[in-house]
């Protein structure tokens, strides 16, 4: 099997995605050509990653390129093992069908923006993310990392002529070095042990990491890759920056992007820092609880579209956390089965949100385009003049509420199924945990489902709310080609579950030493199992078939019955008021207000009711509502933190004199320090 | 195969009979503790018979999706009758889905149910979605704790394997851990299934209605299956209840003797329930809504003692 051209493949990738990258910039003054060629450079390149991919993942045995550069410390060596081969394929499948959906959604470019420097920044995006998920040695995937952050930093700022856009770029460009400042540091931390820029190095002279070392690094890349992911409490760029980038870069930056801090998490905490200790794992776990609780609900306070997606990110992220976090426990434990499970349970979440928020995300595009709105308030009705968007829309929340038989289903069902293992696995108190983090997780769920129902009711169903949303269109089909491939893998995931866990094997073969995603297919097949003998089962393509079949006599008895009448369209109950207007429709703010107010605490709402009338209160001429919730982590952390900053800045400028000679006299000071600290032995 | 396509036609004929029947019965026996008549223990059964024979109104402002919605609510509650132990501890599609798949089949119903309340674009139906979603939505960690308490003890999420461990030790209910959770699950039985004080079922005004809001534009055939779906989901939560906490008489095969007692069991403990049901129903008043999760909190309580109880003893 070693003959597989997994090193060609992946090579014409990276080709292509750098060609794109040139040739965007080299024709952009002709933008349909440039169109077709960013569209085109874009789907070629993520067709030869993601054949590398599957082929890679086929073949199991990780395999290594190295071209040594000169300079010392640094190589261009790739390593594309199980984990690479994983996050390349997801990449791979949200850049196909971001790359198709783009053909249509930039057509309105063209004339008015530079496509060519939209493609230029799509590519290296791409190309930087490529690298990332298979850099070997710490200053290249390092620099894929700054590369991947100025990339999304130009496409989050692309409509730069909007003040919100410009604030939403800063932020991000802020938060995406401090993360960087992390890793960096982090990877000074071992390469100082190992001696070596290389992951094979780290991986070696991780036993000679003490406690402290270990546990200092652990906090560094835990908050470098978690601003990155956009876990609670890093998460504030993420709600900024991603509703005011393209639609299309959205579903990219919390489908993949955000996956980026999720790869290095995985790669550092289980391949390089060795074992790492229960409460690093149990720390994970918690954060990632806070996340998803939070995060979903904060998006169920939103009524722009695309902020709630983003806010559904976080809540996802920290739903793959929670996996991530067991299965660093059950690691350390000693229960590599168990530590599979949640591997697999978070690293397939990981999978599948990829694909169906981008789905979500290239809905929200579409709804966008035709509409000229991300505010749900304004939307309505959509659905008839939308269908196959509100279609695929409506598969990507069924998915993301971890309804079955979608994959959302069935990554929720794998971390259930671990967090209930982890009561017995582990000993004392700190196993209460397990029970209580999956009760919060069954919250999590059930809140992702209410926000869904608002989010896909309030834009897709019932009247239209504005001008744009009553003379809305389909999208081209360029775009819907896009969306309904993504929709198609959300069903195909979740029906073919138990086809494609197999693939997991090389992966926990080699972060664990244990293949165990075949473990998770019962004898029978088409059953998953949690991996006991009596534990839990579940079968989504059972399910669906099971569900067609019921579907049947229903249908008939209904048919037979709606034969005696005629079933009649009417007005619907109107209270005998003189028809239904728009007017009488239920909000995206009403339909959140019971959760408002139960959970008041958090929110802090603050609610504003003016109210003019000519002679009696009981007839109002027009009523002004205002009603916002306080961002807490805004307030209570970032804005202390940020005055804190500014008073030191103040502090610090007595010493900028001005004068040249101060200047001289602090960069001598400084050498003649760094030189005592350099010789020192 | 044959065996499981006969146990699977076998239980759905059961649920379907019985859920329409549990209804007639509680609503029979609340009259009773009334002091009033109340109607015949057959009235489910007319009630949905004379539905399927009246001619239906859609709004004109409604999609598919509010013709999707009757059988999705329908198909799912069926389907989920079909995982649960009910006379016989294997279940026919245990296999196939365990507690968890109940509990999220029967949320893939809800959603669809909240959708198609807000199809219409009355303010009704928006406000019955948000409500359900929302106590739903709080109800749901509390009921997920009772259910990991109880699927720890079996170290399984498959209620097969959790009826077996139950029935081999009966009398584990008596453990105070099991107490906790039977009564954690039952204030989230009371607030799934819509009854006194979470919502109340004979209800149509329209401060107070939860589901019925929800559904208020629905008519004919459609309300039939909603109404039928509705039944069968309490069926298979007090199902749920009793057999994971008594699982008194259940019988181990799908024999003739077999089925005959565990009926004779499974009839007699779910009747015991609705009593409890009833009694609570009579003696409590309707909770303002935002009451409601305060009694959804204390079962989140007793859910979490549940769980720390079966830690220390």
């Amino acid at each position: 099997m070693n003959t597989l051209p997994v090193g060609p493949a992946f090579a014409l990738s990276l080709a292509a995605y750098s060609t794109g990258a040139l040739a965007s910039l080299a024709i952009w003054r002709k933008p349909a050509l440039c169109r077709y060629i960013c569209c085109g450079s874009a789907l070629a390149g993520a067709s030869f990653g993601g054949l590398a991919a599957v082929l890679g993942i086929l073949q199991g045995a990780p395999l290594r390129w190295s071209i040594s550069s000169g300079i010392p410390l640094f190589a261009y060596s790739f390593d594309y093992d199980a984990l690479a081969g994983f996050f390349n394929l997801t990449l791979a499948i949200l850049a196909g069908a971001v790359s198709i959906y783009s053909f249509g959604y930039l057509k309105e470019f063209e004339g008015k923006r530079n496509i060519g420097f939209f493609g230029f920044l799509f590519h290296l995006l791409l190309l930087s993310l490529t690298i990332v998920f298979t850099a070997a040695n710490a200053f290249l995937f390092l620099i894929g990392w700054e590369v991947m952050a100025l990339a999304a930093y130009g496409l989050v700022t692309f409509y730069h002529e909007d003040r919100e856009t410009r604030r939403a770029g800063l932020l991000y460009i802020v938060m995406a070095h401090i993360d960087a400042g992390c890793l960096l540091l982090g990877f000074a931390l071992l390469m100082q042990v190992s001696g070596s820029a290389d992951f094979a190095s780290f991986r070696t002279a991780a036993g000679h990491l003490s406690s402290s070392q270990q546990a200092v690094a652990f906090v560094l890349f835990f908050v470098g890759f978690g601003i990155k992911a956009g876990v609670i409490p890093f998460h504030i760029w993420l709600p900024a920056a991603h509703p005011v980038a393209p639609s299309n870069i959205s579903s990219l930056l919390s489908g993949v992007v955000l996956k980026a801090g999720i790869y290095g998490m995985t790669r550092v905490f289980l391949d390089g820092l060795g074992v790492l200790p229960s409460w690093a794992g149990l720390l994970v776990l918690i954060v990632g609880v806070a996340s998803a609780v939070l995060g979903v609900l904060y998006a169920l306070m939103e009524h722009d579209l695309k902020r709630l997606l983003a806010y559904h990110s976080i809540e996802n992220i920290g739903i793959i956390l929670i996996g991530l976090g067991a299965a660093l426990v059950f690691r350390v434990a000693g229960h590599p089965q168990l530590a599979g499970l949640a591997l697999i349970a978070a690293l397939f979440h990981t999978l599948n949100h990829a694909i169906f928020k981008c789905l979500l995300f290239l809905g929200a595009g579409s709804v966008l385009h035709s509409t000229g709105t991300r505010n749900m308030e304004e939307l309505g009705g959509l659905i008839r003049p939308m269908p196959v968007t509100a279609f695929c829309f409506l598969i990507g929340a069924v998915a993301i509420s971890g309804l079955p038989p979608l994959n959302g289903f069935v990554s929720e069902w794998l971390t259930y199924q671990s967090l209930l293992a982890g009561f017995g696995a582990t000993g004392g108190l700190t196993r209460i945990l397990f029970p209580l983090a999956g009760s919060m997780l069954a919250l999590t769920g059930a809140l992702a489902a209410a926000c869904f129902v608002k989010a896909f009711a309030i834009t897709f169903l019932a009247l239209p709310r504005n001008a744009g949303s009553r003379s809305a269109h389909e999208a081209p089909r360029s775009m819907l080609v896009g969306m309904s491939w993504l929709a198609m893998a959300c069903v195909a995931l979740g029906l073919g579950a138990t086809w494609f866990l197999p693939a997991f094997d090389a992966l926990t073969e080699q972060l664990l030493g244990q293949r165990i995603g075949s473990n998770l297919i019962s004898s029978h097949g088409w059953v998953l199992s949690a991996g006991t003998p009596h534990g839990g089962m579940v079968s989504t393509s059972v399910i669906a078939i099971a569900l067609l079949l019921l579907l049947i006599p229903a249908l008939l008895v209904v048919s037979i019955a709606a034969r005696r009448f005629a079933s009649k369209r009417g007005p619907a109950w109107d209270c005998g008021l003189p028809g239904l207007t728009e007017d009488n429709e239920y909000t995206a703010t009403a339909f959140s207000k019971a959760l408002r107010m139960i959970f008041s605490v958090l929110y802090q709402p603050r609610r504003e009711i003016q109210t003019v009338f000519d002679v009696s209160p009981y007839f109002p001429k027009a009523i002004r509502f205002e009603t916002e919730i306080e961002p807490t982590f805004e307030k209570r952390l970032y804005v202390p933190l940020k005055d804190l900053l500014l008073r030191l800045a103040t502090r610090m400028r007595a010493i900028q004199a001005g004068s040249i000679h101060a200047y001289l006299a602090y960069i001598f000071v400084t050498l003649v320090l760094l030189l005592l600290f350099g010789v020192r032995p | 195969m044959t065996g499981l396509i006969a146990k699977a036609g076998l239980q759905l004929v059961l649920v379907l009979l019985v859920a329409p029947l549990l209804g007639g019965i509680i609503k029979t026996l609340k009259a009773r503790l009334q002091t009033r008549r109340g109607p015949n223990i057959l009235q489910s059964y007319r009630d949905i018979f004379k539905l399927f024979r009246k001619g239906m109104v859609i709004p004109e402002t409604a999609s598919w999706i509010f013709s999707a919605t009757p059988y999705v609510v329908f198909v799912t509650a069926a389907l989920v009758g079909l995982m649960i132990p009910m006379t016989a501890t294997d279940a026919p599609l245990s296999l196939f889905g365990g507690v968890l798949a109940v509990v999220y089949l029967l949320a893939l119903g809800r959603f669809f149910l909240a959708l198609g309340g807000l199809d219409a674009g009355s303010s009704f139906g928006g406000l019955g979605s948000s409500r359900e979603m929302t106590l739903s939505a709080i109800a749901e960690p509390a009921m997920m704790l009772a259910i990991f308490t109880v699927a720890l003890a079996a170290s399984s999420t498959n209620l097969s394997e959790m009826a077996k461990v139950a029935v081999s030790q009966s009398w584990k209910f008596l453990a105070p851990s099991q107490m906790l959770a039977f009564a954690a699950l039952f204030i989230v039985l009371i607030a799934e299934t819509g009854r006194i004080p979470v919502d109340n079922p004979a209800t149509h005004l329209e401060l107070t209605m939860i589901h019925e809001a929800m559904i208020l534009e629905y008519s004919g055939p459609y309300l039939a299956l909603i109404e039928y779906g509705a039944s069968i989901k309490q069926l298979v939560l007090m199902t749920l209840v009793v057999n994971t906490f008594f699982p008194f008489g259940l019988s181990s095969d799908w024999t003739v003797r077999g089925l005959g007692v565990g009926l004779l069991f499974y009839f007699t403990k779910m009747l015991l329930l609705a009593c409890l049901i009833v009694l609570v129903e009579t003696t409590n008043a309707k909770l303002r809504l935002f009451r409601v999760p305060e009694l959804l909190m204390v079962s989140f309580i007793f859910g979490a003692l549940a769980l720390i109880s079966t830690f220390l003893f």
